[in-house]
């Protein structure tokens, strides 16, 4: 096997990972806490990309674009919460899932009407356009490599914030008994809109992040949403913990499977059958692993606890 | 008059949109808007596969948000077979309600193992296993889709090649359908699975396999869902991956809400209501999808019991009202105080 492509698509699917992690942290953190699902995380990973684009466009640096897109996502997030979801804590799921995808298509609608039907592109500064030697004979894409530093910096923040702050240890106590956490005179209303924008701004980054590489496109969220869903299910559903253990599995199962898949197969069956077979066992191998995780830990791999 | 009366206000208004239903190819054959039996033919199969999705998930309590890939498993047995050219309906339709039925059983004995949330995602999950499973088989178009150059032949006894007679067939499959859900909603099976949504632990206490029996439930929703996916690659001429997208489970599941869970006619009545909805906004702007989703979510937050609550509230009151002050007129009339 060539060592070089090893490396980089390794790293491939680092960065995949950690992007699926920005996504999953929020989704997770908003299902442990308010026992919402949210379909419509995705739309806000599409939002954060166009405000990224725009202000790209408008400041001409794309570093400032994404510290101005944060917050902007965050309260394009808190309104969300506040016209719709704040309604809908009490309903059951089955209405969780129906509204937000309502809300999806809003969102992907009220996006074409803004900026149009084209995707947008953003332009990077020559800083981080370039490549870098990692290691010797291994060149990678910086702004690709930027992306893990990110990812590692955002889970990194979060264990601390969830792990050694108030607002994270009501956070924790939220996910293990809101009823008590309301009862004990938390402003819960408060807490749930907290955790909901600061979902939002990390399915944001993400779409920030990715954008200048896809670029910024409408329903570019449908997708990756399903995949955020299955690193969940695979964590556990409301453990962050399991969320991140999980995005890095699913990111290099699926980075590697895409590229050396025919290769392994290539040894147990014939040249033709390999080449047909792995491209659509390949797309299909995060979820048979998902299938195959849970058959043995219906509730994943980091099941919540105290629920 | 008794007699109308004793007949429920529902299966009144059911039987006269039937009646207008078999009627639709003559009006058609007179004004040539074949358009409108295209929007009949849509709205049916959509209709049955609603219904099935509602037998798991308004009756069992099952929230699938992946049913629609049975609606692709079902066309592409019609799809695969044709491109080798093998046309035999009696062949492809069987095949896609035996296709969907296994991968109900296999999906099924995982999904049915986690319960709430869970469930919902991984059979969404699943579904887009087989979606993009089906896009990456080059073979059979991938993402571009195949093209059913004939429809099913059932070896001369039934012709559906043309729009009036597969019309037919399509009615006629979803009125089989629609006697099918209802003897199993009403049959002891049925109340099994009713009561497990309603109480598991209770049936399991009173020593029901609720795990087997959801199961058998799931399998039976997935194989008329094939089947109406085999009508539906039969009537659209062409399948794509596209079909089962998650966003059609989610439109399923909205016209299963829509029309009012747990109902008879309500999937129907949803699926006919998403349909000509569909048709009517896109008329109006092409931001359309906006309304759809503004529209979407104000059905979950303020109106609850579906179309099918509202029809059988407005046949509670309109023809009763209209019947009683008929026969009312009748006993006042003239001609009857002669005497």
């Amino acid at each position: 096997m060539d060592w070089t492509l090893f490396v980089t698509q390794m790293l491939n699917g680092l960065q995949l990972g950690v992007l699926l992690f920005l996504l999953a942290s929020g989704l997770t953190l908003i299902f442990g806490v308010m026992d919402f699902v949210n379909l419509a995380h995705g739309s806000l990973y599409m939002v954060g990309a166009y405000f990224c684009a725009s202000l790209t466009d408008f400041t001409g640096s794309f570093v400032l674009a994404v510290l101005l897109a944060l917050p902007l996502t965050a309260l394009v997030g808190l309104a969300v919460e506040f016209i719709v979801i704040r309604r809908l804590y009490a309903r059951d799921h089955l209405d969780h899932v129906l509204a937000t995808f309502g809300l999806i298509l809003c969102f992907d609608t009220a996006v074409q009407f803004l900026w149009g039907p084209e995707g947008m592109a953003i332009a990077l500064p020559a800083v981080l356009d370039g490549q870098v030697e990692i290691l010797p004979e291994i060149v990678f894409p910086t702004f690709r490599l930027l992306i893990i530093a990110v990812g590692l910096v955002v889970a990194l923040g979060l264990y601390v914030v969830v792990t050694r702050t108030r607002a994270g240890m009501l956070i924790r106590a939220g996910a293990s008994n809101r009823t008590m956490v309301a009862a004990l005179g938390i402003d819960i209303q408060r807490l749930f809109a907290l955790v909901f924008a600061a979902g939002s701004a990390m399915a944001g980054l993400a779409g920030m992040m990715i954008a200048p590489i896809t670029e910024a496109s409408i329903g570019m969220g449908n997708e990756i949403i399903i995949i955020a869903f299955v690193v969940i299910i695979i964590g556990g559903i409301g453990s962050i913990k399991g969320a991140f253990v999980a995005a890095v599995l699913v990111g290099l199962i699926d980075t590697m499977g895409r590229s050396f898949l025919d290769t392994l197969l290539k040894v147990v069956v014939s040249d033709q059958n390999a080449e047909t077979a792995a491209p659509a066992l390949s797309a299909m191998l995060i979820y048979i692993l998902m299938a195959a995780i849970l058959a043995f830990q219906p509730q994943g791999l980091f099941p919540p606890k105290g629920r | 008059m008794d007699r109308i009366t004793a007949f429920s206000p529902r299966g009144w208004s059911m039987t006269v949109a039937l009646s207008l239903l078999a009627l639709l190819p003559i009006y058609v054959a007179v004004t040539g808007q074949t358009f409108y039996l295209d929007l009949a033919s849509r709205l049916m199969i959509l209709g049955m596969a609603a219904v099935s999705l509602n037998l798991i998930l308004g009756n069992g309590g099952m929230i699938s948000f992946g049913h629609a890939a049975y609606l692709g498993i079902g066309a592409y047995c019609v799809g695969i077979p044709a491109y080798y050219g093998i046309y035999d309906g009696l062949i492809q339709i069987p095949l896609a309600v035996a296709c969907s039925a296994l991968f109900a059983l296999v999906t099924g004995a995982i999904c049915l193992r986690t319960k709430g949330v869970y469930f919902i995602m991984i059979t969404m999950a699943f579904t887009q296993m087989v979606f993009y499973g089906f896009v990456s088989m080059e073979e059979f178009g991938g993402d571009d889709g195949l093209v059913i150059d004939l429809r099913s032949q059932f070896a001369g006894l039934l012709d559906i090649e043309g729009a009036t007679g597969l019309y037919y067939f399509i009615l006629i499959s979803l009125l089989a359908v629609l006697f099918l859900v209802y003897r199993i909603t009403r049959s002891r099976f049925g109340m099994v699975i009713e009561g497990a949504r309603a109480n598991e632990r209770r049936m399991q206490a009173i020593g029901y396999d609720t795990y087997r029996y959801r199961l058998v439930c799931y399998v039976i929703a997935g194989a008329i869902c094939g089947y109406a996916g085999a009508l539906l690659g039969n009537f659209t001429h062409f399948i794509s991956p596209e079909m089962m997208d998650w966003t059609a489970s989610g439109e399923l599941i909205f016209m299963v809400v829509l029309g009012g869970t747990g109902t008879l006619f309500g999937p129907v009545l949803g699926a006919a209501a998403f349909v000509l909805l569909e048709e009517w906004l896109s008329t109006i702007t092409i931001y359309w999808q906006f309304l759809f989703g503004a529209l979407l979510i104000a059905v979950v937050l303020f109106w609850r019991g579906g179309i099918n609550g509202f029809v059988d509230w407005a046949a509670d009151q309109i023809p009763g009202r209209i019947i009683t002050r008929t026969r009312d007129w009748i006993r006042r009339a003239p001609w009857r105080q002669r005497s």
